[in-house]
């Protein structure tokens, strides 16, 4: 058997003619992928310009803005329930994974689209109206929710517990829902086509840490989705048809007695964080996929501890379903139950130390070549360090008691979950722009852009760990009522400028990545000499990826360096052979 | 400690330009064979049956959170008044129980013997449409003694259980119709078998799901 | 790339070093055991932070690609290094962890002493109210749907008068407490969750509506310190502030005296 021939019915759907078929209801996973991205990078945009109005408004409440005038306390809240939904749901979930995930995982597994396409593009437009539906909120009357993102009852419960908790709140709540049912279908689909679809000789132990990271990934959130649709359903039946899950009797909003009677604030907490937590990996395991891919591309030198890399993601998953009890060290929750979630999260640092020794491992005796993507994954590494290691403050409930709902805990998972997971985006960007553009980014606007927001976010997240731990709670929309938190003013100013610094670099990425699209240099079809089997087609690929062929694959993905190889790698299919290890 | 297992082979042709591909080498060991992408309607089914069962993990955990819900409430406060039971829900479940039957004929006829199994698919939309009806007469019958969903905690997770048990039951019932159907729409017999298959399991499942619910309410009372 | 990395590792770890944005200083007795739990921590995770990032910073340097540069070293990693790092980081997180048991344990497993002064507080949006108990050292019912805001404290609660229980409770706005005496607080929230928090008594806890949580703490300073609620709890979060007034137990006993007698004049 010279090659495995395709059958007429390898294509499971012909290349599709037209604009419509093509580009807006495309089954093509590629498509889906990169409509996956675009939604994200609106979002991005949509969340950045709302971070930006909460850091002016903080130092300069004063501030009359065009268009927008003064800031009202209740505004702000709004702006920053907004901020974080959108940029947890929208883009931290769906950049990486079903923008890369979609785009790449099928490639490099060797299969010519994912396992369901016609559910992928269901998926993706069910995003896409969610989405809608969040925005929507803003313009209602009323205006968005401000129960902040995680949506503590009895505040999210009760409509008349401030404005924006009547008719947005609900489109908060059905949005949600709605992005819920999106990333079921599409783990649904990631998973089967990771478990059926992988090419001959694509054994588990031979998949790129990539698609570890979203096979672990849509597992979580097969599990975590479904739990918090439970909740939001639970939530819109409190508001709109008088039940009484999760608010008590016996209650006074804002001077008119509540009917409900014997619910409870602590379930809608411990529904809701089984499935935030798991939310925090749902956001940062693809990230840890994409640095390691990278890393060790660029490092010219195979990953540091395979199997330990996928050791560590698989039990930072499953760690990450009994620990959603550390958000709640302060909720009132019986202390005994508290320091054992306790010790579980302390735990998760083992997984996450031992993800970052292989890096250093990888790179440690490399020959490292500073591309874009290379310097995002380096970063990457330094801001999941720096991210971290505020964890094991967070993690023991007797500091807890200093930190919780202060800026220290803004500043850890904003790091560790917000920008590291984004530096992981970017890193990907830069590396499979060519793959899906068939064009090279432009490495100067790229390397600039790495040092602005680099600097940059240290410059406005490091600071926030010193006023958390001068006390500084989170989501205070003006700091003038609070004497202790005057000197801490002059923090916040810095932090705010070196904020706008930072945004601004974001154009740079906006001009490289349109600039590029249609002006940049053709790129080839393996450009940074890599070795998984999405290097092997043409940049961009065809409609089903191989050209109705189907790969075979001969080695584990991160073959650099081979000793007596002609070039320095060996690619996945390719027929040289490679050193036995173990 | 580099050995070299094989003498090193290099292709001439340049790999990146996504040419033809080199042919299989002979597996490096037993366990290194992936299972590789198939089309053939075996391998359809296979893969719809993956589908299916990883599908259905988020509708469990649906229902678990809405058990752990049930469970934190009940044990919460006095204000816990567990609701006499509709009469017609053991009807109702019996019926369910027929469809499952009916479906199972259905599944087994198309999957074994090719056969259309049209008949048992009908019956089964028909038993499925009466346990919804039914269903909907256990509630008419709540509502006009005066138990509506927020009247206690308990008649609420009577609504909210029941009715996502039957929000899902439709979608098999949708499902069931569309297999029913698929010769109209001029679907390959395979593609027909694959409906029916994987609508017959889910349908199973409903039929679970229904039984552990039920179990739940009883048990409450 | 080295530069950057060590220079902003090192920035950052000045400012922690320096202290330069600290607690606010310490006015509890429990206090003292979070803040030298927290500095224990924060030499040890700087110690990991400080090694981790140089190391990033020094590898990236060293095994740069230039000409002349070795080639890269063919490697998949070593079983003796993955179990040797991860035995080591078990120990130190899970050993950093058991070691503030004692001090999770005084704060919140163990309950506060029999001669706790008993004190309730409730957060209402935007606002606390202080109760105490009164000679008999029995709370009186309460009906949070009786309550007036416009009524000042008493009313505000919700106080049913037709309780004996209640005819001594004393409800203040401010929260006047001996000093260097342990208090027994009971939170309790009207509508939604609010935290009162104290910073400068590293007392932190959240007040629940339908629950009533209790936390315990010694003031071991006279002065006012500031309540500032730690829980989004709507429009207002940024001023619910209050006011923890530390003084003498003499002139505590005097200013309830006064109350009291203020009280059964009405």
């Amino acid at each position: 058997m010279s090659e495995v021939h395709a059958e007429a019915a390898v294509h499971a759907h012909a290349a599709p003619t037209g604009f419509i078929r093509k580009y807006i209801f495309s089954l093509d996973h590629k498509v889906i992928g990169i409509q996956y991205y675009f939604l994200a990078l609106v979002a991005v945009f949509v969340g950045m310009f709302l971070s930006l109005l909460m850091r002016i408004h903080l130092v300069w409440p004063m501030a009359h803005l065009p268009l927008l005038g003064e800031i009202k306390p209740e505004t702000y809240l709004t702006l920053l329930t907004m901020h974080g939904t959108i940029m947890v749901f929208f883009v931290l979930t769906t950049a990486p994974q079903s923008g890369f995930g979609n785009y790449v995982l099928p490639i490099q597994i060797g299969a010519p689209d994912m396992a369901f396409p016609v559910l992928n593009m269901l998926s993706f437009w069910t995003t896409f109206l969610s989405f809608v539906i969040m925005l929507a909120a803003f313009f209602v009357e009323g205006g968005a929710p401000l129960h902040g993102w995680t949506g503590y009852a009895p505040l999210s419960a009760i409509p008349s517990a401030g404005p924006g908790q009547t008719l947005g709140a609900d489109l908060w709540i059905i949005s949600i829902a709605v992005f819920c049912a999106a990333s079921l279908m599409g783990a649904l689909n990631f998973i089967t086509t990771t478990l059926d679809l992988r090419a001959r000789g694509m054994s588990l132990m031979r998949l790129p840490l990539t698609c570890w990271s979203w096979f672990i990934t849509a597992i979580l959130g097969l599990l975590a989705f479904g739990v918090l649709a439970a909740a939001g359903i639970l939530l819109l039946l409190d508001r709109n048809v008088g039940t009484s899950f999760f608010v008590p009797g016996g209650l006074v909003m804002t001077g008119v007695p509540v009917k409900h009677q014997g619910g409870s604030p602590l379930l809608w907490q411990h529904l809701f964080w089984f499935f935030g937590h798991p939310e925090v990996y749902i956001a940062i395991l693809p990230g840890m996929g994409v640095a390691s891919q990278v890393l060790s591309t660029f490092s010219r030198k195979p990953i540091f501890g395979y199997r330990a890399m996928v050791y560590a993601m698989l039990s930072i998953g499953i760690l990450g379903f009994v620990v959603w009890g550390h958000h709640m060290f302060m909720s009132g929750m019986s202390p005994y139950s508290a320091f054992a979630f306790s010790v579980m999260t302390m735990a998760i640092g083992v997984p996450s130390a031992i993800k970052t020794f292989n890096w250093l491992g990888t790179i440690w005796r490399g020959r490292v070549r500073f591309y874009t993507p290379m310097l995002f994954a380096i970063g990457f590494v330094s801001l999941f360090v720096s991210g971290g290691l505020s964890g094991p403050f967070l993690a023991q409930p007797q500091l807890d008691i200093n930190l919780h709902d202060t800026y220290f805990v803004v500043a850890h998972f904003h790091l560790i979950m917000g920008v590291a997971a984004i530096f992981g985006i970017f890193a990907g960007t830069y590396y499979w722009f060519p793959k899906m553009f068939g064009r090279m980014m432009n490495e100067r606007l790229g390397q600039a852009h790495f040092w602005l927001t680099f600097i940059g976010t240290y410059a406005i997240f490091m600071p926030m760990h010193y006023l958390g731990i001068a006390g500084h709670p989170r989501r205070y929309s003006q700091l003038t009522e609070v004497k202790f938190l005057e000197p801490l003013m002059s923090l916040q100013e810095f932090i705010t400028i070196a904020a706008l610094i930072t945004i601004g670099a974001q154009i740079i990425f906006v001009i490289n990545l349109f600039w590029s699209m249609f002006k940049g240099a053709k790129a080839t079809a393996n450009p940074w000499e890599a070795t998984t089997l999405e290097w092997t087609v043409p940049s961009p690929p065809p409609h089903d990826n191989f050209g109705g062929r189907v790969p075979v694959v001969r080695h584990g993905p991160y073959e650099y360096a081979v000793p007596g190889a002609a070039r320095d790698y060996v690619m996945q299919n390719e027929e040289s052979t490679v050193p036995a290890h173990s | 400690m580099a050995t070299l297992t094989h003498p090193v082979t290099v292709e001439e042709r340049e790999p990146r330009t996504g040419g033809i591909m080199p042919p299989p080498a002979p597996p490096r060991d037993g366990k290194s064979e992936g299972p590789g992408p198939g089309f053939t309607p075996a391998d359809r089914l296979r893969r719809y049956r993956i589908g299916l069962a990883v599908g259905l993990t988020p509708v469990l955990m649906l229902f678990v959170s809405f058990t752990s819900a049930y469970i934190v409430r009940q044990g919460l406060g006095d204000d816990w008044s567990a609701i006499a039971l509709p009469p017609i829900l053991w009807m109702n479940t019996i019926i369910l129980l027929a469809s499952s039957v009916t479906a199972e004929k259905a599944r087994r006829m198309a999957g074994i013997a090719q056969e259309s199994g049209g008949l048992w698919l009908g019956i089964t939309l028909i038993l499925g449409l009466g346990f919804l009806a039914g269903q909907w007469i256990a509630w008419k019958q709540l509502a006009a003694q005066g138990i509506f969903i927020a009247s206690n905690p308990s008649s609420s997770f009577f609504y909210l259980l029941t009715g996502s048990h039957g929000a899902h039951l439709v979608g098999g019932v949708l499902a069931l119709g569309y297999a029913a159907l698929a010769t109209r729409f001029h679907r390959p017999p395979e593609t027909r078998r694959i409906v029916v298959d994987i609508a017959t399991w889910y349908w199973h499942f409903m039929d679970l799901l229904w039984l552990y619910i039920l179990g739940l309410v009883y048990l409450a009372q | 790339m080295l530069v950057v990395i060590w220079l902003i590792t090192l920035v950052s770890t000045y400012f922690f070093y320096t202290g330069q944005w600290s607690p606010l200083p310490l006015a509890s007795a429990h206090g003292a055991a979070i803040d030298k739990q927290m500095a224990l921590t924060m030499v040890l995770m700087g110690v990991v932070f400080l090694a981790a990032q140089l190391g990033l910073g020094l590898f990236v340097w060293k095994y740069r690609d230039r000409s002349g540069a070795p080639a890269a070293t063919y490697s998949h990693g070593h079983i003796g290094l993955e179990w040797t790092w991860t035995a080591l980081t078990a120990v130190l997180f899970v050993g950093l962890n058991l070691m503030g048991y004692n001090v999770w344990a005084a704060n919140r497993i163990h309950g506060a002493g029999p001669n706790a002064m008993q004190v309730e507080v409730t957060a209402v949006q935007f606002t606390w109210y202080f109760r105490y108990p009164g000679p008999d050292g029995k709370f009186g019912r309460v009906d949070y749907q009786k309550s007036d805001a416009s009524l000042g404290n008493e009313g505000a609660l919700g106080l049913d008068d037709t309780d004996p229980a209640s005819k001594d409770d004393i409800v203040a706005g401010v929260l006047m407490l001996p000093v260097n005496k342990e208090v027994d607080a009971t939170l309790r929230a009207q509508d939604v969750i609010h935290n009162f928090n104290v910073p400068a008594m590293r007392v932190k806890q959240d007040a629940v509506p339908g629950l009533m949580v209790h936390t315990h703490f010694t003031p071991t300073q006279t002065g006012d310190f500031e309540v500032a609620c730690a829980e989004l709890c709507g429009l207002g979060h940024y001023k619910m502030r209050g006011t923890v007034r530390v003084v003498s137990e003499q002139e505590f006993n005097q200013w309830m005296a006064e109350r009291q007698a203020e009280k059964q004049q009405q």
